[in-house]
This record gives C-alpha cells, structure tokens and sequence, in this order.
C-alpha cells in the first residue's frame, strides 16, 4: 500500500509539472508537419540543436510517409484493382513509416529525452495535431 | 420530459459504489473495454470497431436495395434475352460493374472519413492558457480564428468549441456526426457517412462506377425492348412481355440524370483538388479579387490533382478504434471521481434544479474545462454564431435522445459528448501521465459509478429533479 501511494505520489508530483505542445506547421500546406520553434519552457533543460534536429527528423519522417511518389501511386492502382483487400494482407506505406517514427521516438527518449526527465509522446496518440512533450520535476526522485 | 429518460439515481449507490470500485474482486470481472465503446462522437461501430457509421444511416439499405435490385432485375429478365440475341460479355460486363459498385459504396460507408480525435484538456489548458497570455479578461471566450500562411496565403483556421481545438486546414466540423473530419467533403445522407480525407477516393470510384453501372444498364434495356418490339408485334407487347424492363427504365433513367451530374462536378473538384465544402462555401472563388485568392492547395496541374487526390497515400485513422482503455484508470480515476461529487451536489442543487435542460445543455457546450459553469452566460452567445453550423434547438434533442440512449443501456458507455471535458477537469490533470482523451477515461470507473457520475455532469437538472 506505501508503495503504490508513493507513486502515485510521485506520478501526482511528476503530472503537475508542466506539458509542452509543439504545434503544427500548416505553412507548405496540409502535410503533416511540426513547427521547429524552441519553446521556452526547455531552455534549461535540453540543448536548442538536440531538439531542432529530432523535430525536423520527425518531419522529414512524415513528409516521406505523405510523398506522393511512384510508390503510393502504385500501391493506389493495385488496391483499387484488387478491391481493396491487398490491405488485407499488406501495410500501407503510410503504416510502416509511422512504425519508424515510433521507434525513432522511442529511441530519442531512451537516449535523449528520459535522462533529462522529459518524455516525448506519438504524435499519432495525440491526432497528429501535437507533440507532447512532458516534462518531469527533478525533485520527486531525490526525495 | 426527458426526465423519464432517465434512471433516478440512488443516494446509496453514491457512497456505496467508491467502495466497491476499489474492490479489487470487481476491477477483474470488468471486461477490458475498447476506445470506439467511449468514442464521444455521433457514429455507430459494428465489428467490435472495424467498421464505422454515421448514426443517421436509414438511407444506405434504400441505395443499396436500389442497386441490387435493379441489377438483380437486370440479370434476371433482360440478360437471357440478350445473351441469346447479343452477346455474353453483357452480364460479365454487368457483373463487374455491380461488383466494383457495391463494394465501394460499403468501403466509403464504413471507413473512418478521417475523424480527429478530440483534444485532451491538457491540450485545452495550454491553448487557453496561451489565448490568456496574449488577451487581457480571463473571462472572454477563446477567440475563434487564428490566421496564418499556407503558400504565401492567408487562411483563417477556425476554433471548434466541440472539440476543443483550432481545426486545421480543409477539416470541418460535421454537425451529424459530430466530429471534426479532415478534408471535409460533405455528409453523405445515402452512403451513411461522410466523406472526408480518408475514403473521398472509395466515394469518387462508387459515384463513377454508378454512373457507368447506370448507363450500361440504360442502354441494354433499351436495346432489350427495341429488339423485342421488332421480334414481335409492336413496343406494347414488347413491354407487356418484360415488364421489369420498364421499372429499371424508370428507376436508372432518374438516377442516370443524378448521378452523372455529380461524378461531373466531382470530376471537377478532384481536377483542382477542392472539396465541396469549399466550393459552397466560395472560399477560393475570388471573392476580393482574382489573383489573391486562389486555392493555395492546388498544384496547379490537373493530373497531379488527380494523383494527390485518388492515388495519394492512405492516411491511417486517427481514432484507434480498436484500441483497448487503460484499466488501471480506473483507480485513480474513481479515486478522484468520488471526491468530485460532494463539491457537485450542493452546487447543482442550488442552481440547476430551476433552469431548463436547453440552458443547461446550451452551458455545457461552452463551459470551459474549468468545470461547470453555472454563471456561464455570456458564453452562450458564441454557441448560436458558431458552433458547429448546429442550432442549439437541433442540439439539444440530438444530444438528449444521444445521452439518453447511452444512459438507457446502463452500461459503461460512450458518455454524451459535451460531459467529459466539463466534470472531470481535475481528475483529468492528475491522470496526465496517460494523458489520453478524457471521454475514454470516463469508461473506466466501475459502472455505477459512472453512471451516477455522468447523470450528475451530465444533466444535474435532470439527474436531481428526482430527488426532490
């Protein structure tokens, strides 16, 4: 029983800190992309590059799973000649690359993000509308 | 009134259900329950959540009774007769016809059109939060356009007060369904759904193929009573001989008149990648003068529109229908829920008991996340400008039959679109860490616990007129 209090204690602790949206970037259209502005809220706890470069991966990562190239096009033709029940059996193009960016993120949070006390969330658990990044108050572990 | 809709709520359960909701017994019989059980929009989901409908479907078995049984007549007294006079490529042409038709008529009515999950109030602090910042009140309610440049172009991006959330580009919100859909196209009465971003492409394929299925089938009855009127004596005895001919004349000679008109303006559309909505509403159509404002979506290639539009990538939903809801929610969630309720009581008591369920359900739809606001008032205003293109008199029958349906099923259902952000603001934040859509979090608690919970958020009038 202490033990589930003090973490929910801790959870309640780590919760009230703060949550940053990072909004989407409509300026090249509908494509799903993110604004690389560095919010202020992570000045002291992570370094301006650092973040840049995992926003604009992410972006790059879904302007490939949105390109509209040979591939998809193909992909296109085949499902509407087969009825659509390749889906059936195949992923979509769109299906793997949000795969990557899963683990891409998962990756940055283990390397990066976590021993910061920050945690980046899927944008796809969000709608891919915002990146969620929680940031976790330090003193809730050294107590 | 509505208030027989409702279950009268038992001061006993109140205290008893916290209870039996930390009862470690009961939290495993509760089956783990899956996120379309808590969708808060206005859709039905068949298939444990594979399919997805809008709840206003009554017109797709009429246009699929139509096709099939006008195929069904076609195959049955025109084809033999043509089989043995033409060719046998006729039904095999008919066949696939009817075949490529029906399947995209239920690929477009049970796909996702591209629904946006609604925002988590965390997401709504932080907007309100920024709205704030920048305004000078604290009371004015969020400013409903943000304006910003999509290709040198000013676009006005909107506020849903539904969903909480600036909608984004070309997302619209549908008042049937009640969802933000992305690339709204329009709601489809006969498909059942809307068409949106994610099955335009089934929509555009089911509108054409009809078309053709129409047309084909036109032009073979009447090559059926033409030759059958030269075989024999006169049209007259031609009809008498294949009166079915003549109910699939009428029936496709209605449609052919419909149906090729709106692949022709689909055409249209997909050719510079607008959708329907847009072109009502005149958006891009030069209004303050022809160069500025154009389409800034468009490529400015037709065969490019075309691929972007029909062959483009398949955007994955958005939903997660499928999904499971955490069941350790519960827990905290209940924990909280039950410290909610007494600060509930004596407040709803006091106000709502005297105010009408439009005034409540009117308040609900603009109470901020704070909770529920009983001196609210001037927040209604912007309901009737702008929410949703809906009335708030269609509102309100709408949501009550909704809510009354869910409540009526006494089951740990879908609560009514407007509670969740409003009751639970508190447990919501302490449950960030999950930070998932607050509407699925309220499916957790145990049942009658919920069920009191959403009675009270819900309609606090009709939940407490009973009691006194």
């Amino acid at each position: 029983m202490a033990e589930t209090h003090s973490l929910q204690d801790m959870r309640q602790q780590a919760a009230v800190a703060a949550k940053v949206f990072i909004q989407r970037d409509y300026s090249n259209g509908t494509m799903c992309q993110f604004q690389t502005k560095f919010p202020s809220e992570l000045e002291t706890k992570i370094d301006k590059q650092q973040f840049e470069e995992t926003i604009r991966t992410l972006n790059n990562l879904y302007a490939e799973a949105e390109k509209l190239g040979s591939q998809s096009f193909i992909e296109g033709c085949l499902a509407c000649l087969t009825a659509y029940t390749v889906f059936l059996c195949m992923e979509t193009h769109y299906e793997k690359v949000l795969k990557k960016i899963a683990k891409y993120i998962q990756e940055q949070n283990d390397k990066i993000y976590a021993p910061r006390g920050l945690l980046l969330t899927d944008p796809i658990e969000r709608g891919l509308r915002v990146i969620e990044i929680t940031i976790y108050e330090d003193r809730s572990f050294s107590r | 009134m509505k208030n027989c809709e409702y279950q009268q709520i038992d001061p006993r359960a109140l205290s008893v259900s916290p209870l039996s909701a930390q009862n470690p017994a009961e939290k495993k019989v509760q089956r783990p329950r899956r996120k379309w059980e808590a969708f808060p929009g206005k859709n039905r989901f068949f298939c444990d959540g594979r399919l997805i409908l809008a709840r206003q479907n009554g017109i797709l078995p009429l246009t699929l009774g139509l096709i099939v049984v006008t195929s069904g007549l076609f195959f049955a007294f025109d084809c033999p007769f043509l089989v043995e006079h033409l060719t046998v490529c006729i039904p095999v042409i008919g066949g696939v016809l009817f075949l490529f038709v029906v399947a995209s008529l239920l690929r477009t009515s049970f796909t996702d059109p591209g629904i946006l999950p609604r925002a988590t109030a965390d997401e709504t602090a932080d907007i309100e939060r920024q709205i704030d910042t920048s305004g000078s009140s604290t009371y004015r309610p969020p400013p409903r356009t943000k304006e910003i440049l999509i290709n040198q172009q000013v676009v006005k991006l909107k506020y849903c007060f539904t969903c909480k959330m600036f909608r984004p580009p070309r997302t619209s919100h549908c008042s049937l369904c009640d969802n933000c859909v992305e690339r709204f196209d329009h709601h489809c009465p006969w498909v059942g759904n809307c068409v949106g971003k994610r099955n335009y492409r089934y929509f555009y394929s089911f509108i054409i193929s009809l078309s053709f299925l129409t047309s084909f089938i036109f032009a073979c009855v009447i090559t059926h009573i033409t030759l059958r009127s030269q075989a024999s004596k006169g049209i007259v005895q031609a009809i008498q001989e294949s009166p079915a001919s003549v109910v699939e004349l009428v029936i496709c000679f209605f449609s052919i008149w419909s149906i090729l008109g709106l692949s022709g303006f689909h055409t249209f559309l997909v050719a510079s990648n607008l959708t329907t909505n847009e072109d009502i509403k005149g958006s891009w159509s030069g209004k303050r003068g022809a160069e500025e404002s154009g389409n800034p979506y468009t490529y400015s290639n037709i065969i490019t529109n075309c691929c972007a539009t029909l062959c483009g990538p398949m955007p994955p939903s958005l939903i997660d229908r499928r999904g499971f809801l955490p069941p350790d929610e519960a827990i905290p969630a209940a924990a909280t829920s039950e410290m909610e309720l007494p600060p509930f009581t004596p407040k709803s008591d006091a106000n709502m008991c005297t105010q009408s369920t439009k005034d409540v359900l009117e308040r609900m739809l603009h109470s901020d996340f704070h909770g529920l606001c009983p001196s609210g008032n001037p927040k209604t205003s912007p309901l009737v400008q702008e929410v949703s293109s809906s009335a708030p008199a269609t509102a309100e029958p709408s949501l009550s039959s909704g809510c009354s349906r869910q409540l009526a099923r006494q089951a740990v259902v879908g609560p009514c679109p407007l509670l969740p952000p409003v009751a639970f603001s508190k447990s919501d934040r302490r449950d960030s860490l999950h930070s998932i859509n607050p509407a699925f979090r309220l499916a957790s608690p145990s049942p009658t616990l919920s069920h009191s919970a959403l009675v009270l958020g819900d309609g606090p009038d009709i939940g407490f007129i009973p009691q006194h």
